[in-house]
């Protein structure tokens, strides 16, 4: 028995505290302890406050280009009791367009997420609950799709359905779907063998039952850590997907990616207008990824506890 | 003076934000030169922390070690992790439980076997080589030229372990520490296996500590025996003593429970009541006192000593009310 | 009690090999290959073998678990393999299973009262929600659980309490025949004769027939009626258990039951090993005539390698001790010596 088995072992559920407690309460109090998941919910929580209670806490109304008076050609004006972070090149209140930048990134975001995980997860319960010829045909669809790179396959989509919100949804989900197909069908390939499930068809459980009730249930975890690494990423391809101009036509828009676009054109009289976009892009990436991750140490139960 | 003596060696484990777990509640037993010392208990009795904490392959952070553990007269626990390098392998050797996983998958057994050779005899390359050839062929390995470059995977689990069996022996240490060496095996195997460790053990006159939870194995190897429980020795007895006369509750719970292929017809099993889990620190008693069919109320208090003269010499047990004679 | 409950034939499980781009089948992994057997009710029946025999296969073939590729399994009287999809999952009712491991045969996600109603529910047991609830505790009880198991999730239980839930799963929907695949060995030792009390209990008092499937020798002895003895896919000798262990006479048989360790120090330092050459053959690939020839100590150059032994009755012996061995009376009447067997794995 190697060091690792020994240790490895888990001490009886009454010694660690957690009697009485299904899996999901287990995985929960593992989180709370994990410093770097903390900081990751607090920085999705708030990312998500902002972008939820957008109107109540913006100053103004988002692109309207009000002040476009005073932006002239060689400057934009900075901060001053008006405009708390000053204006954007459109002459539209900065603040205000970081604020609503984040709502267009949740919504934008969440939805593609949940639109790439349910197609791939019909495609991978399918593949992996079926099997056989289905499974092979799945797969095979699913490989293509993997073959494109993320961006460039969220490119092509985008460009075939035209500029606006919804297309870019709707692309970057075509990059996730294949991955949240491998997923599902992995879990539950790799739980068909366990002898859990054989149990339940002696017991005389129907397939779809095992299924449905059982096998979909145990690979939850992997799928939520999935999602909210995917949402990280996600926030990352719509601010690409604007910068390269698929999107929203109208070029003032309140979305990070779009007003990191439109920085290039004033970035040595305004360098701010970059960097606070930048910034909120990567630290909504970051705080997504680090909950992400906490959440797989969470789920897995051999991670130390 | 024994080759190795173990002294009130206690293991602790803290784990980050949790409770401490007391693996090893003061174990104590010695191991003369060329003698085969077993060391029984179930799971959670702290045999295979022991022997790790013998031969220094404890973790660093969370483990807390106390105690002595002198081989030779020295301390091993005050070592350094250098000195205690050096002495692994030359001085001390393990055979570990799983062969496939305690081999290195993707180099070959000669390499395997060389690489032990070179590091503690400093020898060259061709001449470890032979000595590698040698060694699987001591073992019981057919065509021992060619095997040394197979993999791990190409062979056997009896062969696998047997290569484990040479690793250990190649720089002839004086004690071998053999944890489950043969559980993972089919009976057959596991005999074989176990009749080649102790012949080459008593052939070189290696000392040898054999852990296991099979009594039977016990009966068929060692000299001296200790029986763990919770953390602490329960019993420690000569075999033929042990097994004609257990004292402690504990063993001859197990005695009685385990079942015997030479056991005549109808003969009934008597379980011991509980697990390992409904346990009574030692602090406040016997541990073993919740499963105990005689425990009362002098079993639940105090520490309770390993004693017994009384028992025969070399023959102690950790009980309150030991078993008689013949029962 | 001469009613025979499980009555195997001939059953064979083959798994093909693959192999190419276009996935030709090049051979087959005969895992089970041509075993009979019959368990009469209210017994137990003890299968016993090395890793790689076939004995868990069969196990799971006998219960539709792995589809059988010839031969026929008869459940009182019932072709089970005959049966369609929906017939078949109905009668499962009938056949239970016990596993090895407690822990990964319980779905982590469920407490012990959900996964022991849940097939009541799925078999349209009469009484609705709540008796099936009182029928868990009363089986809770039964096999010795606390009474707030039931809330519990598996990995709430030490081992041999899981091995309970587990036993109690099987038998809550009031099966007739348990196959337990190594019931005990993944359980401490002073749990093991729990477990294996437990189920002696249990037989008597529901009148269940068990087929037991172990690699050791003792605990099958121990708990089994008849025992017989596996080898690469095929019984080599079947026999009453006392008779069987006190005198094998099947060379393997006589292997294994001298390799067994016996916690006693006088009997091991008298016992006397016979030792086998060799490693396990592949089952892709058995030897031609009797597949234990290339391991036995009693080879013959005649017959053994030409001609599979079948289980035959022997002189000297009652009619239900059956050896698959050519020379069985030869080598037990010492006509037929063993050869110096060099040790090796």
């Amino acid at each position: 028995m190697s060091a690792v088995d020994v240790l490895g072992t888990p001490a009886p559920a009454e010694a660690t505290g957690e009697a009485g407690a299904g899996p999901w309460l287990s995985a929960w109090r593992r989180l709370r302890r994990n410093p770097s998941g903390i900081v990751g919910a607090v920085i999705v929580l708030v990312f998500v406050l902002v972008a939820i209670a957008a109107p109540l806490l913006a100053p103004y109304r988002p692109a309207t280009s009000e002040w476009f008076g005073e932006v002239t050609p060689t400057t934009v004006p900075g901060p001053s009791d008006e405009h708390l972070l000053g204006l954007d090149s459109f002459g539209s209140d900065l603040l205000t367009q970081l604020i609503y930048g984040a709502r267009s990134s949740l919504v934008i975001g969440v939805v593609s997420t949940a639109i790439g995980l349910a197609a791939g997860a019909v495609l991978g319960i399918l593949a992996g609950g079926i099997g056989g010829k289905v499974d092979t045909i799945v797969m095979r669809v699913v490989d293509v799709l993997l073959s494109i790179p993320a961006l460039l396959l969220a490119v092509s989509v985008a460009a075939l359905l035209g500029r606006g919100s919804f297309s870019i949804m709707l692309a970057i989900s075509a990059a996730q779907v294949p991955i949240f197909a491998r997923l599902l069908r992995a879990s539950l390939l790799a739980q068909r063998g366990q002898d859990y499930v054989v149990a339940l068809r002696s017991l005389g459980l129907r397939q779809r039952r095992i299924v449905v009730g059982h096998m979909l249930p145990n690979s939850l975890g992997p799928v939520l850590v999935q999602a909210t690494l995917t949402l990280a990423t996600a926030v990352i391809e719509v601010a690409a997907l604007s910068f390269l101009g698929l999107g929203d036509p109208n070029p003032a828009v309140a979305e990070w990616g779009r007003m990191l676009v439109t920085a290039q054109d004033r970035l040595d009289q305004a360098p701010h207008l970059a960097l606070y976009p930048g910034i909120a892009i990567a630290i909504t990436a970051l705080g997504f990824t680090l909950l992400g991750e906490a959440l797989r140490e969470a789920l897995d139960p051999r991670s130390s506890r | 003076m024994s080759l190795l003596e173990v002294e009130d060696l206690r293991v602790r484990f803290s784990r980050k934000g949790g409770p401490t777990t007391t693996a090893v509640d003061g174990v104590s037993f010695s191991v003369d030169a060329g003698e085969v010392v077993g060391l029984v208990g179930e799971s959670g009795c702290g045999k295979s922390v022991t022997s790790l904490a013998v031969m220094g392959l404890l973790p660093r952070r969370g483990t807390t070690v106390t105690g002595s553990v002198r081989f030779d007269g020295t301390d091993l626990l005050t070592l350094s992790p250098g000195q205690l390098a050096r002495r692994r392998g030359s001085d001390l050797a393990m055979v570990f439980q799983d062969p496939m996983t305690s081999l290195n998958p993707v180099l070959t057994l000669g390499r395997q076997l060389t690489e032990v050779l070179r590091t503690h005899t400093g020898m060259n390359r061709s001449a470890a080589k032979k000595e590698a050839v040698e060694l699987l062929g001591r073992v019981g390995i057919p065509d021992p030229r060619r095997r040394a470059g197979e993999y791990p995977h190409q062979l056997s689990g009896g062969m696998r372990q047997r290569v484990l069996i040479a690793i250990a022996l190649a720089c002839t240490p004086r004690l071998i520490i053999a944890d489950e060496p043969t559980t993972a095996l089919d009976v057959t195997i596991q005999a074989q296996v176990l009749d080649l460790l102790t012949a080459l053990v008593r052939e070189s006159g290696t000392a040898m500590v054999l852990i296991t939870h099979d009594l039977g194995v016990v009966a068929g190897t060692c000299d001296r025996v200790n029986v763990l429980y919770a953390g602490r020795v329960v019993e420690q007895a000569g075999k033929r003593e042990l097994f004609a006369e257990p004292r402690h509750r504990y063993t001859t719970g197990l005695l009685n429970a385990v079942p015997r292929v030479d056991a005549p017809e109808g003969t009934a099993l008597q379980p011991v009541p509980g697990s390992v889990r409904d346990l009574l620190p030692w602090a406040q008693g016997c541990a073993f006192s919740p499963r105990c069919g005689v425990a009362d109320e002098g079993c639940r208090s105090g520490e309770i000593a390993l004693s017994g003269s009384e028992h025969g010499a070399g023959h102690r047990a950790r009980c309150v009310h030991p078993a008689e004679v013949g029962v | 009690m001469n009613d025979v409950l499980l009555s195997v034939r001939d059953l064979a499980v083959h798994y093909p090999i693959r192999s190419g781009i276009l996935q030709r089948t090049v051979g087959a992994v005969k895992a089970v290959d041509g075993v009979s057997l019959e368990v009469p009710r209210g017994t137990t029946y003890g299968l016993v073998g090395e890793s790689g025999c076939g004995k868990s296969t069969l196990g799971r073939a006998v219960l539709r678990l792995s589809e059988p590729t010839a031969g026929s399994v008869h459940i009182g009287g019932q072709d089970l393999l005959a049966l369609r999809p929906e017939a078949l999952r109905r009668e499962r009712r009938r056949l239970q299973m016990v596993f090895q491991d407690p822990l990964a045969s319980l779905d982590p996600r469920q407490t012990v009262e959900s996964a022991l109603t849940e097939p009541m529910a799925v078999h349209g047991l009469p009484g609705g929600p709540s008796a099936w609830r009182t029928r868990v505790r009363g089986l809770l009880d039964r096999v010795g659980l606390p009474s707030n198991a039931g809330s519990k999730y598996p990995h709430e239980f030490s081992g041999g309490q899981r091995q309970r839930v587990g036993i109690a799963r099987a038998l809550v929907l009031d099966p007739e025949l348990l196959v337990a695949d190594e019931p005990v060995s993944a359980l401490d030792v002073s749990v093991q004769a729990q477990v294996l009390v437990l189920l002696e209990e249990l037989q008597r008092d529901l009148g269940l027939t068990y087929l037991v499937i172990a690699h050791d020798l003792a605990v099958v002895k121990h708990v089994s009626t008849t025992v017989g003895v596996m080898y690469l896919g095929g019984l080599v000798e079947e026999g009453p258990s006392g008779p069987l262990y006190a005198r094998p006479l099947h060379p393997y048989t006589r292997a294994l039951l001298s390799a067994a360790p016996v916690p006693d120090p006088v009997a091991e330092a008298k016992r006397e090993r016979i030792l086998l050459t060799g490693d396990l053959p592949s089952p892709a690939d058995p030897p031609s005539g009797c597949r234990f020839r290339t391991r036995c100590p009693w080879v013959q150059p005649t017959r053994c390698h030409e001609e599979r032994p079948q289980l035959r009755v022997v002189d000297g012996h009652t009619a239900d001790q059956k050896v698959a061995c050519h020379f069985a009376e030869d080598i037990e009447a010492g006509r037929i010596l063993p050869r110096e067997v060099a040790p090796a794995a």
